[in-house]
């Protein structure tokens, strides 16, 4: 079975380190933060300027002042910190965010990205996706493995107008976990009930199977 | 009345000097920390052709949005824009031109404007669409393209407090892009909720010195919220 948005929300999680500061985007990414493992503590980064963030209020304590990147009220975390927009992107792209995690459209096995524009379409805009792919070292993208149509996003050459250019080493799709080494897709974990057959079949792009491809384990 | 007493005693007063196809750079993010009552102002003087540089450009009723409905912006620079039925008719009729930019990009920009530092470069944009046309460099084998600095005519920024001097202090994160907006302005316009004595900041708690702001004013404010996000007690 493909995995659902909160099995993606979890395994994303148990990518999580204690002492990790964390960037995670809009969607899936930001549910994953419901599913920080016990004894680990991390600290999310929301790029409007904004270093520990914490729940959505409650309703007394919503304040206009306070938002994520989302647009959505929150909170702030014991040991929160707040600054410019040019301080926070001074802290994504000079490399100090431990992980970052963002949807996408499309990516390939040279590490291209395309997760902002899709032409003749409306086109709303990149936000802050370019900076984060082009600074962080340690990004996994999340997405759907293949459109509803069975057509593969997981490509040789996106065909999309690119967010960031050779910068992503690890795909969590809601069929697997797939690292991208030396031009090529290299199949990690596959979700539960699964086959390696599914997957080859919906991956275009250049991909290497390894002798035992276990699965995804959750709690 | 001191030189350094930076407060004008009306929105007219502050705004006076903007003039049709200028260039005015805003600070707010979304609908939180914009100069509201600055917009508003613009709108009423109908300035027309006006180059806007923000992240966002408001909602169709609220922030930067309002002054689409009359047509007074000619060209949009920022990161998204999703949110405005208007900003998608008058884009997709030719009618706005928009130059997308990255956000850290466009925060960097508008920081290298006020600091006097004409261009940078950045990995950010690289081998995609913000990078054609643009100047590329290698620095220890990284790809790097140059930006440009962005200054304005005049900028617009909302803080929570000031003292006389413009002395800033920002709330939260309606800080975003307000501290940058304020440096890349020739004129630097500045609302805020409140307007103390000199003296009565701390200096160390001051976010930006009023050395950046040239015009005060202190505002009541709406304080729209996009998303609306609670959890149940």
């Amino acid at each position: 079975m493909a995995l659902t948005r909160e099995q993606l929300a979890q395994r994303v999680a148990q990518e999580f380190q204690d002492g990790y500061y964390i960037n995670l985007g809009i969607g899936i990414p930001t549910l994953a933060a419901n599913y920080i493992p016990e004894g680990v503590e991390v600290m999310l980064q929301s790029e409007n300027g904004l270093l520990g963030m914490g729940p959505f209020p409650r309703e007394d304590e919503v304040d206009p002042d306070l938002i994520n990147a989302g647009k959505q009220t929150v909170t702030m975390a014991r040991g929160a910190s707040i600054f410019s927009s040019a301080d926070s992107f001074a802290m994504i792209r000079g490399g100090h965010v431990d992980l970052t995690v963002l949807g996408a459209f499309e990516v390939d096995c040279q590490g291209n990205i395309a997760s902002y524009m899709i032409p003749g379409k409306l086109i709303k805009g990149m936000g802050g996706a370019m900076d984060l792919v082009a600074g962080a070292d340690n990004i996994i993208v999340t997405m759907t493995h293949a459109s509803k149509h069975g057509e593969s996003k997981l490509l040789n050459t996106c065909t999309l107008p690119l967010t960031g250019k050779g910068c992503i080493k690890r795909v969590l799709t809601d069929l697997a976990l797939l690292d991208i080494e030396d031009g090529s897709f290299i199949l990690r974990e596959r979700a539960p009930g699964v086959s390696v057959e599914e997957i080859v079949r919906l991956t275009a792009g250049k991909l290497v199977v390894p002798g035992h491809v276990p699965e995804m384990q959750f709690a | 009345m001191s030189g350094f007493d930076k407060v004008v005693g009306s929105y007219e007063e502050a705004m006076a000097g903007l003039e049709d196809n200028m260039t005015v750079i805003a600070g707010g993010f979304g609908l939180c920390g914009i100069p509201e009552n600055l917009i508003k102002e613009i709108k009423r003087k109908g300035t027309r052709g006006l180059t806007v540089v923000s992240n966002n450009c408001g909602t169709d009723k609220f922030g930067l949005g309002i002054l689409l409905v009359d047509k007074q912006i000619r060209k949009m620079v920022a990161s998204y824009v999703g949110e405005n039925a208007l900003f998608e008719a008058q884009m997709m009729s030719g009618e706005l031109e928009v130059e997308l930019t990255p956000q850290g990009t466009l925060a960097e920009k508008m920081r290298a404007g006020g600091a006097g530092i004409p261009a940078f470069y950045t990995a950010t944009g690289y081998g995609t669409p913000v990078g054609e046309g643009k100047e590329v460099r290698q620095f220890k084998g990284r790809h790097y393209i140059l930006e440009e600095a962005i200054q304005g005519d005049f900028s617009i920024a909302k803080a929570w407090k000031a003292d006389r001097y413009g002395n800033l202090v920002f709330r939260k994160t309606a800080r975003n892009f307000n501290p940058m907006a304020v440096t890349a302005g020739r004129i630097a316009v500045v609302e805020v909720e409140e307007i103390v004595e000199v003296g009565a900041l701390d200096p160390d708690e001051i976010h930006l010195p009023g050395i950046y702001v040239n015009r005060l004013i202190q505002g009541t404010f709406e304080k729209n919220i996009e998303q609306r996000t609670v959890r149940s007690a």
